[in-house]
């Protein structure tokens, strides 16, 4: 009974991490898009301040993100942000999409520019291109690198709790302050079993897109 | 009235002079052999028609109307470059098929893209598309795949995927279609399946250039050859007149080589 009771406790952690992944993957997956693009940028300023940001951003620890995101807005502006979940989300968002737009850039890059002249003697805009001849492509290359880097996500999100966003780890360390040690054991099962979720998600797509080669 | 007039043609890279001074003309329906040693400007010049290359001088014209002219060439807006593509058409040397869509979709995308400008595309849609289906299928046919149609690139033969980037060529009924060494990168095994489509479009009086090191091909299916040696256009006449009476010392020498080796 105590075992069911820990694990609806543990299940409500759980609940606001999947919320943390799930979040910086709506945000992040797109918006590292736009980072890349900018990195990938001709006019020079707006490529060389990209990746002075991406260097920041890659260069620091996510933790230490999440306490600035949470605590400077307030100190320097006056202005707090209201609540720590938020502040959790707008740290991981820029964190994670710094890091997508290196692998974005990397898949970008990788497909020969032979398949954007082709597309281009064909007529098409460079629009139209991206999106109809390089953008399979490019995902079809980027799956390993993102499913690494998404899977590092799933256990990052027990960083939230530096600024006290109960997650997973923090739901089940409320047991072991009171002397009752396992739950914080049994939480690796969550994460186990989520990333093996991921897994065979990840390798599905994989299957899907291996009908053509590139 | 020419066809495509090509004048005094330059491309530099850096300091290099890829392409000097080059003109030619020609006539509808006129096939066109490019020949020389590699780095002599030849898929340069390709780039150059189909505005993959801007030109640092010269003008380019089709029916006599001027559709580049280097000295204003700031001005072509991307929407105006690829309005003006569309009169030519490039096969390229390793086919660059899209790796994604199968043989059918390769040679409809374009075409269904482009259709989406029409103003009658909202009404029209279903009907539309699936003209441009047929008629891709009907291109198919012509190279001779209609049975590869659902075959994605890495299904096919070296020789059949540079069928299908001609007809993919083919499909937005280019003015002039341009081959880039569309042999050099095929077993010699698979050349004939494709010089024999390239010939039977000559046969049907398609405007052609064609860059190649195939000389007896060159030889038969030409119209005109143009001998380029380092940027310049060495030699330019009939195949009779260049193959077999060359006057320059350089156009000479360079068959001199190729058919000593035949």
């Amino acid at each position: 009974m105590i075992f069911w009771g820990v694990t609806l406790n543990l299940l409500s952690g759980f609940e606001t991490t999947l919320l943390i992944f799930g979040l910086t993957l709506l945000f992040a997956l797109p918006l590292g898009l736009l980072v890349a693009f900018g990195a990938m940028s001709k006019f020079k300023p707006l490529r060389s301040i990209v990746k002075i940001f991406v260097w920041i951003i890659r260069g620091s620890p996510l933790m230490l993100q999440i306490i600035i995101v949470y605590y400077v807005p307030g100190f320097m502006f006056g202005a707090p942000i209201t609540t720590r979940f938020v502040a959790v989300i707008i740290a991981f968002v820029i964190n994670y999409a710094c890091y997508f737009s290196e692998i974005y850039r990397g898949g970008i890059e990788s497909i020969a520019h032979s398949q954007s002249e082709a597309g281009q003697v064909l007529g098409m805009t460079k629009g139209q291109i991206f999106f109809r001849v390089v953008l399979l492509q490019v995902i079809k290359r980027i799956i390993p690198p993102m499913s690494n880097e998404i899977i590092t996500l799933v256990k990052d999100t027990a960083l939230a709790r530096v600024i006290m966003v109960v997650e997973l780890i923090m739901e089940a360390e409320r047991f072991s302050n009171s002397g009752m040690i396992w739950p914080l054991f049994y939480t690796m099962v969550f994460y186990l079993l989520f990333v093996g979720i991921l897994t065979l998600l990840f390798g599905f797509i994989e299957k899907k897109l291996n009908y053509f080669r590139a | 009235m020419a066809l495509l007039e090509v004048q005094n043609i330059t491309k530099r890279f850096g300091t290099d002079e890829v392409l000097r001074n080059v003109s030619f003309s020609l006539a509808e329906g006129e096939t066109l052999a490019v020949i020389g040693s590699s780095g002599s400007g030849k898929t340069t010049l390709l780039r150059c028609l189909n505005f993959l290359e801007r030109p640092d001088t010269g003008c380019i014209s089709i029916r006599g109307e001027v559709i580049y002219d280097a000295a204003v060439s700031q001005s072509y807006n991307d929407s105006y470059i690829q309005q003006n593509r569309l009169h030519f058409g490039l096969v390229f040397q390793s086919f660059h098929l899209f790796p994604q869509y199968t043989a059918l979709q390769n040679i409809t995308l374009a075409p269904e893209l482009l259709a989406q400008k029409r103003p009658d595309y909202g009404a029209n849609k279903k009907r539309i598309l699936h003209e441009i289906q047929q008629e891709g299928l009907h291109i198919l046919d012509q190279v001779g795949l209609s049975a590869k149609c659902g075959f994605y690139p890495h299904q096919l033969s070296g020789g059949q995927q540079q069928r299908v980037a001609i007809a993919r060529a083919l499909a937005l009924k280019p003015d002039i279609l341009c081959f880039d060494e569309p042999t050099s990168a095929l077993d010699p095994e698979l050349t004939g399946e494709v010089l024999k489509i390239i010939r039977e479009l000559a046969q049907k009086n398609t405007t052609m250039i064609i860059v190649t090191h195939e000389m007896r091909f060159a030889y038969q299916v030409a119209d005109q050859v143009l001998f380029m040696d380092e940027g310049l256009v060495v030699e330019h006449g009939s195949p009779q007149a260049v193959f077999d009476n060359p006057s320059n010392e350089r156009t000479k020498r360079f068959l001199e080589r190729y058919f000593s080796d035949e």
